[in-house]
């Protein structure tokens, strides 16, 4: 067994074993904390193929933007108790039981097709650095790209509307 | 030459781990003694003079008392988390000063590089990665206090760090865009020699794009390592001392360490993007040179943070929010696309 597999083990195993506790986790907060370690061992993996910035984008992005946004808001509406809110949606479980099937069937059908048994091929020279990763996002992917920005835009506008009713 | 055995690389890594380590402690140690010694005497006071000559012992004498202190946990504080925060904030404060290079890369023993720790090839990204990381802490600290004068300090902490680091990280990218790579060594290599055989061809003498970027990143960092003007985080008078209101002993002394030695790597990111490194006369001479000269840069700025601190009052947080938001971010944009413009220009022109 050579050194990056009991690493790609490690990792993996971690990333596995985290996402289920944040699934498990009681508190909010734990949770959030809980799921930095998946992203983190998720960066790790990037980082077994020799995707640096992949790897490092995946922790400025993930870890240190969107998580410290969700851990501000949880802190924000449950500062005292850290308790998630009471409510649910109706069929929550039944529902959502439903959709991580429908995945894991949809993930399952996808790694089957590409089939178990021959080696994955080698990545191609350069992937996941800067610049490829750069030219695929504005050459491939420009429109994918640019509605995800649209998206985003939405967002904010939409933030931005929130918040004006709000005050007035 | 041969390759050397691997041993010896791991040994030469982990000794240059070792040394760099006890420096930046011993840095940490006597900024605090500096930073009291120069604010004493901006205020007109002596500052610490008892403990051997001119003080010196004061910063060992500080870590006798807060080693003895006594080790408590407020009632009802996340114990987890709340030990588990100050160990983000110093272990993320000393990881993201590994990335930079205080001397020539091509002064090696055994094939290793002696005056960077580690040279990943993105290592400017690196360094925002680890420092987003940081920010744990310092909101991870002020929530498991279970007190409202930290968590309003992390929260507010938390905004800041956010809305600065994308005026910081846009001054980056300028540099990262005129340089044409991530490597931190590579571009303060660019950065040595001279225009007209006598100017320094350092980053913020490209005009007039270097200055704004370098403005950017200044104000940009002192906000990100909390430093007065922009210490709202722990305004003593109104948030008591913000996200360490509850923390003693050596915990509290961690996010100290953390806060002195993100200043340093602040400093030390700011001088290599901008003030040409280790650049300085003689240095094609005498390589090692470099070093001291990296550290001079350093320490200019690290006496700048201080007199800044002496000098200005604090800024209210609206004032904080709306210069971050409707000042900096804009200026950092259209000072990218100006910078865009001028690295396309130069191509076409010919340029290297």
């Amino acid at each position: 067994m050579t050194i990056e597999l009991v690493i790609f083990w490690v990792l993996a195993i971690v990333a596995v074993g985290t996402s289920l506790a944040m699934i498990a986790g009681k508190r909010p907060v734990h949770c959030a904390v809980i799921f930095l370690g998946t992203l983190g061992s998720l960066a790790g993996l990037f980082l077994l193929l020799i995707a640096q910035f992949v790897a490092i984008l995946q922790v400025i992005i993930y870890a240190g933007a969107i998580l410290v946004l969700f851990l501000f808001v949880i802190m924000l509406l449950h500062a005292h108790s850290g308790e998630g809110p009471g409510e649910k949606i109706r069929f929550q479980r039944p529902l959502a039981l439903a959709l991580s099937l429908a995945l894991l069937v949809g993930m399952s059908l996808v790694f089957w097709q590409s089939g178990f048994g021959e080696a994955p091929p080698a990545p191609p020279e350069g992937m996941g650095t800067a610049e490829a990763v750069g030219n695929a996002l504005f050459e491939r992917f420009i429109l994918p790209f640019e509605v995800a920005s649209v998206l985003l835009l939405a967002g904010i506008l939409g933030a931005v509307v929130l918040s004006k009713k709000e005050r007035g | 030459m041969e390759t050397p055995p691997l041993w010896a690389v791991l040994v030469l890594h982990a000794l240059k781990g070792l040394v760099i380590l006890v420096a930046l402690l011993t840095a940490f140690a006597y900024m605090t003694w500096l930073e009291r010694r120069l604010v004493s005497r901006f205020q007109v006071r002596i500052g610490p003079n008892r403990v051997g000559p001119f003080g010196l012992l004061q910063p060992a004498a500080d870590g006798i008392k807060l080693f003895f202190k006594e080790d408590f946990m407020p009632a009802g504080a996340d114990r987890v988390l709340y030990l588990l925060a100050p160990a983000i904030s110093m272990i993320t404060a000393f990881v993201a000063f590994s990335v930079v290079p205080f001397g020539p890369p091509d002064i090696k023993l055994f094939g290793v590089p002696l005056f960077q720790m580690a040279n990943p090839n993105a290592g400017i990204l690196f360094i925002l990665a680890v420092s987003s990381i940081g920010v744990y802490g310092i909101i991870l600290g002020g929530w498991a206090s279970n007190s409202k004068y930290p968590l309003l300090g992390a929260l507010r902490s938390s905004a800041q760090l956010i809305s600065y680091e994308l005026g910081v990280g846009l001054a980056i990218v300028s540099v990262i865009l005129w340089a044409g790579t991530l490597e931190l060594p590579k571009i303060v290599e660019q950065q040595t020699g001279t225009w007209f055989g006598f100017f320094p061809r350092w980053n913020i003498f490209i005009l007039p794009v270097g200055p704004v970027a370098f403005l950017l990143l200044l104000l940009g960092a002192t906000a990100e390592i909390n430093r007065a003007p922009f210490d709202l985080p722990e305004a003593e008078h109104e948030l008591t001392a913000g996200y360490q209101t509850e923390y003693g002993g050596m915990r509290f002394a961690a996010f100290y360490a953390a806060e002195y030695v993100n200043m340093i790597t602040a400093s030390a990111l700011s001088v290599a993007l901008f003030l040409g490194g280790w650049d300085g006369p003689f240095v094609e001479q005498v390589p090692l040179l470099g070093v001291l000269w990296f550290l001079v840069k350093v320490f200019a700025f690290v006496f700048f943070f201080i007199w800044v601190r002496a000098t200005l009052p604090r800024v209210r947080y609206d004032q904080l929010m709306d210069l971050g938001w409707k000042l900096l971010l804009p200026l950092a944009l259209l000072n990218l696309a100006v910078t865009s413009v001028m690295v396309l220009l130069w191509r076409e022109l010919g340029g290297g």
